[in-house]
């Protein structure tokens, strides 16, 4: 099926609660990640407002991708890692001993660069996150199912053959088949790691008005090298920068604010194009 | 470049590519031809043994007359014992060394070591430490569990390298997808990374069942050289292929019931094959949809 924007469904988001007070939900204070003893991001403090929209930009290798996954913990996959420092989600350290890290993940979300559908049918990609997570009732299944798929647009398009694979979908499909899933846990924060970077221009536009959707019912923190996207969606920027091979949060503040009166001459230079 | 040398003709009638293609088809056709031969060569001496009371009546005369009755029993026993001892070893090892340890470890490239040594090593060397460890030290004499546990650790390496490489080929975003929604390590592995393995777990299982099945000389020390029907896998029994062995080697007018028995082989690897082949796609189809 084409992928196009008469195809999307533009209904008001149903799931998640309406938020947009700009207080807080994760607050990081002074997070270093090392790989194999090495530094790669040092001395990043930033305060993540809930209900918006984050953007970190930066060039690639600055320890974007580093932070962002320090949020989920999902860094703990990776074998020789060392973060330190302090994560407070919703006023909770993410990194005490007594963490439910499977819990957190599901609090907070996450989207990969390259779409990652599991190879089953579009329906257990959603149904099964729920059931791991002990959500038997079919009734239930079946309305979070639809309510998910109606929230990313995809609905229209799939609900004739929601046992297809989810291999069938198209590149795009596959994302917002994906931001669904994170969706249908319920999450409070979705991390997204360059989630257009994968995807055609029309695919990444309509799941770019997506995430401009989820704004005040999540708080979204997104990874993207494109610049006009992140001026576009974002409340807040951040600028990551590599100074001594060493990843480093520049300039954090309102996007509107860091594009047009950046405080940082490296600032300045990225956001310019005259560097980066 | 000279231009007369980029011409856009061809200068010769036979391209090089077509010379190639034909190398490759003559290839091909040479193995198909060399199997095609064999089995020939089982149907033309063999059919005419072939019948129900073949399969059904206990050898008579040293195999000379009758049928092969308690060869297949025992034969299937051996596999049996194989399969339910290797089975769940070799799952457990594959998924240890790709989901449990760091890749490129110290530890895991000594198991694969052991492992691609332990694939090599000639099934007489298996016979003999079949022969020395369950046998003697541990006391199950020449017996269809000696012969099963023997073979067993004969088909290890080929089982585990098979399911590792299922388990390794699936993409590491499935990977983090699963954790990033929270999801455990085995409902990782189970609804989502066992089910994409199938394929290449069914194919292992093909080449273990084979292997084991082709099995003698490890088995002539381990399970023993009796015709009659076992009692129990405590018992010794006689495996096809030590049957064939036999009775070309050493039963004089033996040839035919060995031509039999070889063709009773192949036709049943074949259907295991396919038993193993429709496991796999049943379990792919269940849960997954490529």
């Amino acid at each position: 099926m084409s992928e196009n924007l008469q195809t999307y469904t533009l209904s008001d988001l149903k799931s998640g609660p309406v938020c947009c007070a700009p207080k807080p939900i994760i607050d990081v204070q002074n997070l270093q990640v090392k790989y194999n003893g090495v530094l790669a991001l040092d001395e990043v403090s930033l305060q993540i407002n809930q209900g918006c929209i984050t953007a970190l930009i930066g060039p690639s290798g600055c320890g974007k991708t580093s932070f962002l996954s320090s949020l989920n913990r999902l860094t703990d996959l990776i074998p020789n890692v060392e973060v330190e420092g302090t994560i407070l989600f919703e006023g909770v350290d993410t990194r005490a001993p007594r963490i439910d890290v499977r819990q957190l993940r599901t609090h907070i979300g996450m989207i990969f660069q390259k779409p990652n559908p599991f190879p089953l049918s579009i329906r257990k990609n959603l149904e099964m996150p729920l059931r791991e997570h002990g959500l038997k009732n079919k009734a239930e299944l079946e309305a979070r199912i639809q309510r998910v798929l109606e929230d990313v647009g995809l609905w229209e398009e799939v609900k004739d053959r929601l046992e297809a694979s989810a291999m069938s979908l198209s590149g795009g499909q596959q994302q917002r088949l994906c931001i669904a899933r994170a969706l249908v846990l319920e999450p409070k924060v979705l991390l997204m790691d360059e989630p257009c970077s994968a995807l055609d221009p029309i695919s990444s536009g309509v799941v770019e008005d997506l995430i401009l959707r989820l704004k005040g019912r999540y708080t979204v923190v997104i990874v993207t090298h494109n610049l006009a996207q992140a001026k576009r969606i974002a409340n807040f920027a951040a600028f990551f920068w590599m100074k001594e091979k060493v990843g480093k949060l520049i300039e954090f503040g309102q996007c509107q604010q860091l594009f047009e009166e950046p405080a940082h001459e490296l600032t300045a230079a990225y956001v310019s194009g005259s560097r980066g | 470049m000279k231009a007369a040398s980029r011409s856009l003709y061809k200068r010769n009638s036979i391209h090089s590519d077509h010379l190639f293609g034909l190398a490759i088809y003559l290839c091909a056709a040479l193995v198909a031809g060399a199997f095609a031969w064999i089995v020939a060569d089982l149907l033309v001496h063999g059919l005419d043994k072939l019948s129900w009371s073949f399969l059904t009546e206990a050898p008579r005369s040293s195999g000379r007359k009758g049928g092969i009755s308690s060869i297949l029993v025992s034969t299937l026993a051996i596999l049996a014992v194989t399969m339910a001892v290797a089975l769940p070893l070799s799952f457990a090892a594959a998924v240890w060394l790709s989901e449990f340890t760091q890749q490129g470890g110290r530890l895991s490239r000594f198991v694969r070591v052991c492992l691609d040594v332990l694939a090599g090593v000639p099934s007489i060397v298996f016979g003999l430490f079949g022969s020395a460890f369950f046998c003697d030290f541990l006391g199950l004499g020449f017996s269809i569990l000696s012969g099963g546990l023997t073979l067993a650790c004969m088909v290890l390496p080929i089982l585990i390298r098979a399911t590792e490489a299922g388990l390794s080929s699936a993409p590491e975003g499935w990977r983090q997808g699963a954790a990033a929604l929270g999801l455990s390590k085995s409902a990782a592995l189970w609804q989502i990374l066992l089910p994409a393995a199938a394929p290449s777990i069914g194919a292992g299982l093909m080449l273990g069942v084979g292997r084991a099945m082709a099995e003698t000389a490890a088995l002539i020390f381990t399970s023993g050289y009796v015709d009659r029907m076992p009692d129990s896998i405590l018992d010794s029994g006689r495996a096809l292929a030590v049957h064939i062995f036999d009775l070309s080697m050493n039963v004089s007018g033996g040839d035919q019931a060995a031509y039999g028995s070889a063709l009773v082989l192949i036709v049943l690897i074949g259907l295991l094959n396919g038993v193993a082949l429709k496991l796999s796609d049943k379990l792919l189809a269940k849960r997954i949809s490529l």
